[in-house]
């Protein structure tokens, strides 16, 4: 079975030839992508948007945008006690030393995982996301499964992303229900002490910012 | 508004799939898609509460059967028509059929940086005190609204600890509305497993919702 985010629409036949080139298996996107198309020229001809802009939007958070804005606030207070003392108490402004602020960011939380407790952030009514350190949101995060589960069943989704925690760990999910977004700081994996902090980012995932992960083991890591 | 984007504790929708390597977008429609919706927002025509609206009010079935890409070009549709910018008509057309009303200027290529690294705080200065402080216990009403509101139901009528006071915010279910942005606190609050689930539910577990004072009441 496809991604359940997908799992729906295949029963619908628009009978026409809507082969694309994006190796979708599914009319029902070419569909939608005629539509989003044919939005677009609407709103450039009747002077509402302005495609060079669009373009920008699409660099911005295709290239520029990511994770590893994340790793690198991570790894910094792995590093930095002042740095950790700062991001704990005022995550937005610790954020943006490193330039990274804005849209879907204005309001950041730091929360750490710790031996004792895992923290894990969903956003059950949408798809609130921190974009300015974590890009946008994957498939999965905005999916049926992942939102419904994760208030209520956490460690089963834990479990689909192949990490088991000790049964005594506390477990604590955020729901992003308002503006403040929250970044999960990982536990620091043992047996790094003295790296440097771009060999520390490479060990932060972005499922370890959400708390669905954990960061990397140096030994993979060395791979 | 009971639809269906309130999914916590809802059952059925199988495993969590993450995609290894995933790629920021799929398929180019998905970048024009967002790059579109963010562009129109820009035009100042509606707020973030009310395109959550537009999102949440569209038909279950749909809600759930298709992406999340595909349920925002479907709320960015209901929008640009409600405000007289597009029709269905002109989508249908593929071109447009008449002029758009006066809105801001479009955004440019120029502005688009500023814009994102700007954001859009939703903090506003107090009009009154905080009701609430940090360590008390309160309980979150027992409400169905038929409009916008970000108290989920899984939260709704459960007991629950202030861990913090995030602040004075713009109230998601006035701003929706139209009826200004009406600033009320918001509080991040701990439930226990246990009360939002029962006692089967995992001892370990706790949930936290940020919830603005009016969700609240006292015990």
């Amino acid at each position: 079975m496809s991604g359940d985010h997908h799992a729906h629409g295949h029963d619908h036949d628009h009978g026409h030839d809507h082969h694309h080139d994006h190796g979708h298996d599914h009319s029902e996107l070419s569909e939608t992508a005629l539509r989003v198309r044919a939005l677009e020229t609407i709103l450039v001809e009747k002077g509402l948007i302005d495609p060079a802009a669009l373009d920008v939007i699409v660099d911005l958070y295709e290239t520029k945008i990511g994770p590893r804005n994340g790793a690198r606030i991570v790894a910094r207070a792995w590093s930095d006690p002042a740095f950790h003392a700062r991001l704990m108490r005022d995550a937005t402004a610790a954020i943006a030393e490193f330039g990274y602020s804005g849209r879907q960011g204005e309001h950041m939380v730091a929360v750490e995982n710790t031996a004792r407790r895992h923290n894990m952030v969903v956003c059950t009514l949408c798809s609130c996301y921190p974009w300015p350190v974590l890009g946008l949101p994957p498939v999965w995060y905005k999916s049926a499964a992942y939102r419904s589960r994760a208030v209520i069943d956490p460690r089963g989704v834990l479990a689909d992303f192949g990490v088991k925690l000790p049964a005594e760990t506390e477990i604590r999910v955020w729901d992003s229900t308002a503006e403040t977004r929250y970044l999960v700081i990982p536990a620091r994996p043992e047996g790094t002490e003295g790296w440097s902090e771009e060999r520390l980012a490479d060990l932060v995932t972005r499922d370890s910012m959400i708390g669905t992960g954990l960061a990397r083991d140096p030994s993979e890591a060395a791979a | 508004m009971n639809g269906a984007q309130d999914l916590g504790g809802m059952m059925g929708f199988g495993t969590v799939l993450p995609e290894r390597n995933e790629p920021a977008f799929h398929g180019e429609w998905e970048k024009r898609a967002l790059a579109v919706t963010l562009a129109a927002g820009a035009l100042g025509q509606w707020n973030i509460d009310m395109s959550r609206f537009a999102r949440e009010s569209l038909h279950p079935a749909f809600y759930l059967s298709h992406s999340y890409y595909e349920i925002w070009i479907a709320a960015l549709e209901k929008l640009l028509a409600a405000r007289g910018l597009v029709g269905a008509d002109e989508i249908e057309a593929g071109r447009p059929l008449r002029a758009a009303p006066p809105t801001k200027s479009p955004l440019t290529a120029e502005a688009v940086e500023p814009a994102m690294l700007r954001g859009t705080p939703y903090d506003r200065p107090a009009p009154a005190p905080a009701l609430y402080a940090v360590g008390e216990t309160v309980r979150t009403r027992v409400m169905h609204p038929q409009t916008h509101t970000r108290l989920p139901r899984y939260a709704r009528g459960k007991i629950g600890v202030v861990e913090a006071v995030r602040g004075c915010f713009v109230f998601p279910d006035s701003h929706a509305l139209g009826k200004g942005e009406d600033p009320h606190w918001c509080y991040t609050l701990r439930f226990e497993g246990r009360e939002l689930w029962g006692p089967e539910a995992d001892p370990t577990l706790s949930v936290s919702i940020d919830a603005w004072e009016p969700y609240l009441e006292r015990l």
